[in-house]
């Protein structure tokens, strides 16, 4: 049932793409927390023709919740569904879920939840290291490979197939992006939140790195904000690996020094994690920058005309 | 969540570590007594205000020539002093113009200081571990050594659950240059710091100055510590530290109804969701010449009930004179949006100019919605078009 409603989508979106990153129409997706969130979303994922294949909500397990089957651990869902990614949505106790999920062998782990104390990420990714796993947040609106798999918050119907990757540290300003690229006729090839938190599982390196490798995408966003210095590493990588031509933008340019601006990634302390220095450096490394955040998808458009 | 100086210091001498004997005070009466119970014939008053600077601050209007940090020599100076502190606003660079109200106090023994270290533990994003740093260059800003010579600075990055590792205090004080003797009291002052860190979930932790005495031992002179906001629920005893006295009431405000609230300087309150939406927003205002006075992030699923108390709290800012809702709806629909909008119209009346800019889920309905109501709503059709709405809504 599930299998052919996405199979329909597919065919409304008319579109056949083989390539993406990380996600495709193969991806079987468990639910970790299905509670009212998680289930609407799971739903919301389903219609899009998300593979969900069920959900963990312990001491549940062999219950139906909307279609979805329950199960009491990860383990048990992987064993009984052969899922393979996870999408976290349990409050603020998720780093347990999120090692739970890697521990059971899923190998793409999307955390939404936000507000994971950052000590306890910390204790994640020491207990991430060396396990064939990659994960995706916390506090972040998913992944999303247009036309074959949505995993996340994010609105299914903005995004198109098509060429462009694009990777973000923000939610709401991503959706602002690809409906940008979307309306210049620029689909996307996949595209990756990673997340407001100041300690998360994927950064923009990484997702470059897929990027540069992945042929369908001709060309990448990368959307970034004040605080640390991500987008500065970023830079110097995309100099020395990256030949796609890549359009950023980087918000938080009118921020004080010392405010949290709403993300608790986002502030600028200790002397680093300014706006003017990332764009510099973005710069400096050949990537187009865009000064307005009306202007990213147009940024985009410029630099693959140049090429 | 911040805490202050005092607090600090209470946190680091139940875990170990040494800080000077003081008092902590809150009327001139009180400060001078305290100086006569150090009995030291020496003490210094520190003002006790979350903004750093103190010591190059002054006190607004006041007319005295000593900053937030002062040393006095005899009970009446302290209480002198202790007046002053308590009744002007202190004006540091990190408080804007107007200043901080001053109403705690630490009066404390003098040191004799030979040597001023910094130590400081926060968290390595690059890493993903918390790191140690120590410099030579104590008193100073830690930014400040990290532009000038970032060599100066020694780190170690500190595995959660094992804590620190007495190597790594060896370590650090022998490249420090410490004596033996000092080394041990060294380590130990780093435990301190490290634990609490760890143990109250902290996101900073400075020593700053951690001073060598004419004595020859080692002292936690000052120090600060911030807290995750997201782990403070497991910490009550931390939460109980808390001083609103320092916090923005429109910010307390909106943290109560589950809102972000950040205030700026200038005249366009901004209605936004999501953070780096909200950030771009104020970008883009100030790039079409205008200032946000503040941005309110309804964050990804508010109710109408939160966006209509986030109207509420950013109509009541007097700065305000144009007000710019900008959502791009995800999970949050625009025509609860909508809905908001003209509820909080209807109680609050506003008297100053709204500028909508709505796109996403249900846009074609909120939009309807807004358009029928017959209120004076100017609607924006995307990102420029709104920020150059409202700037001249602003300045008109």
């Amino acid at each position: 049932m599930t299998i052919q409603r996405g199979y329909r989508d597919r065919l409304i979106w008319g579109a056949n793409y083989a390539m993406s990153i990380l996600v495709d129409r193969n991806t079987r997706v468990v639910t970790q927390g299905m509670g009212k969130a998680g289930l609407f979303h799971s739903q919301q994922c389903r219609e899009y023709g998300t593979q969900i294949v069920g959900g963990v909500s312990p001491g549940k397990g062999g219950t139906l919740k909307d279609g979805f089957p329950q199960f009491n651990t990860v383990a048990e869902a992987v064993r009984k569904t052969g899922a393979n990614a996870s999408m976290v949505f349990v409050p603020p106790a998720a780093a347990d879920a999120i090692m739970e999920a890697a521990d059971a062998g899923i190998e793409i782990i999307v955390a939404i939840t936000e507000g994971i104390p950052v000590l306890d990420m910390v204790r994640v990714m020491r207990f991430l290291r060396g396990k064939p796993c990659r994960l995706i947040g916390p506090n972040c609106p998913g992944i999303i490979t247009p036309g074959q798999c949505k995993i996340g918050i994010m609105p299914g119907y903005i995004h198109k197939p098509g060429p462009i990757g694009v990777v973000s540290r923000s939610g709401t300003l991503t959706y602002e992006a690809v409906w940008q690229l979307s309306n210049l006729g620029l689909g996307q090839s996949t595209c990756i939140g990673l997340g407001g938190d100041p300690v998360n599982g994927t950064s923009f390196i990484d997702a470059l790195r897929l990027f540069q490798d992945d042929p369908q995408t001709e060309g990448i966003v990368m959307i970034g904000e004040i605080g640390g210095n991500q987008e500065e590493q970023a830079a110097e990588f995309i100099r020395q690996h990256v030949t796609k031509p890549v359009a950023a933008f980087i918000a938080g340019r009118t921020a004080p020094p010392g405010k949290r601006m709403g993300h608790a990634g986002a502030i600028i302390t200790g002397g680093t994690g300014s706006a003017e220095d990332k764009v510099k450096a973005l710069r400096a490394a050949g990537i187009a920058v865009a000064d307005s955040p009306a202007d990213m998808g147009a940024t985009m458009l410029r630099a693959l005309q140049r090429k | 969540m911040k805490i202050h100086e005092y607090q600090a210091k209470e946190l680091l001498r139940k875990a170990g570590a040494a800080v000077p004997r003081g008092i902590v005070v809150t009327d001139p009466d009180q400060a001078r007594q305290a100086f006569v119970d150090l009995g030291k014939g020496k003490a210094v008053i520190k003002t006790q205000i979350h903004a750093g600077g103190r010591g190059k601050g002054r006190f607004k209007g006041s007319g005295a020539d000593f900053g937030g940090v002062k040393v006095v020599s005899s009970a009446d100076e302290a209480r002198q002093v202790a007046e002053v502190m308590l009744k002007y606003p202190l004006v540091t660079k990190q408080t804007g113009e107007q200043g901080q109200r001053v109403t705690k106090l630490l009066v404390e023994e003098p040191s004799s200081i030979t040597r001023e270290i910094y130590v400081g533990m926060v968290i390595d994003r690059s890493v993903a571990l918390p790191v140690l740093m120590t410099s030579a260059e104590g008193g100073v800003e830690i930014e400040e050594v990290a532009a000038r010579n970032p060599s100066a600075i020694l780190r170690t990055n500190i595995d959660p659950d094992r804590g620190l590792l007495p190597f790594q205090a060896r370590r650090l004080g022998y490249d420090l240059g410490l004596e033996p003797s000092q080394v041990e009291q060294f380590e130990t002052i780093l435990t301190a710091l490290v634990r609490v860190f760890l143990d109250c979930d902290a996101s900073l932790a400075e020593i700053n100055p951690l001073v060598v005495t004419a004595e020859g031992s080692l002292l936690a002179l000052d120090a600060k510590m911030n807290f995750d906001d997201n782990a403070l629920f497991r910490h009550p005893d931390i939460e109980a530290l808390r001083d609103l006295a320092e916090e923005n009431p429109a910010e307390v405000r909106a943290a109560k109804a589950g809102l972000s609230y950040v205030s700026m300087n200038g005249n366009i309150g901004c209605l936004v969701n999501g953070a780096g939406l909200a950030m771009s927003t104020m970008d883009i205002i100030k790039l079409h010449g205008g200032e946000p006075a503040n941005f309110l992030d309804v964050g990804g699923g508010a109710n109408k009930e939160q966006v209509t108390e986030a109207l509420r709290i950013l109509l009541s800012d007097e700065r305000v004179k144009a007000v710019l809702v900008n959502i791009f709806g995800g999970i949050m629909k625009c025509d609860t949006i909508a809905g908001a909008i003209l509820a909080a119209f209807q109680e609050v009346q506003p008297k100053v100019p709204f500028v909508v800019r709505l796109e996403g889920t249900n846009v074609e309905l909120g939009r309807k919605m807004l358009a029928e109501s017959g209120l004076k709503i100017i609607t924006a059709t995307d990102l420029t078009d709104a920020a150059k709405k409202v700037v001249a809504a602003a300045a008109a």
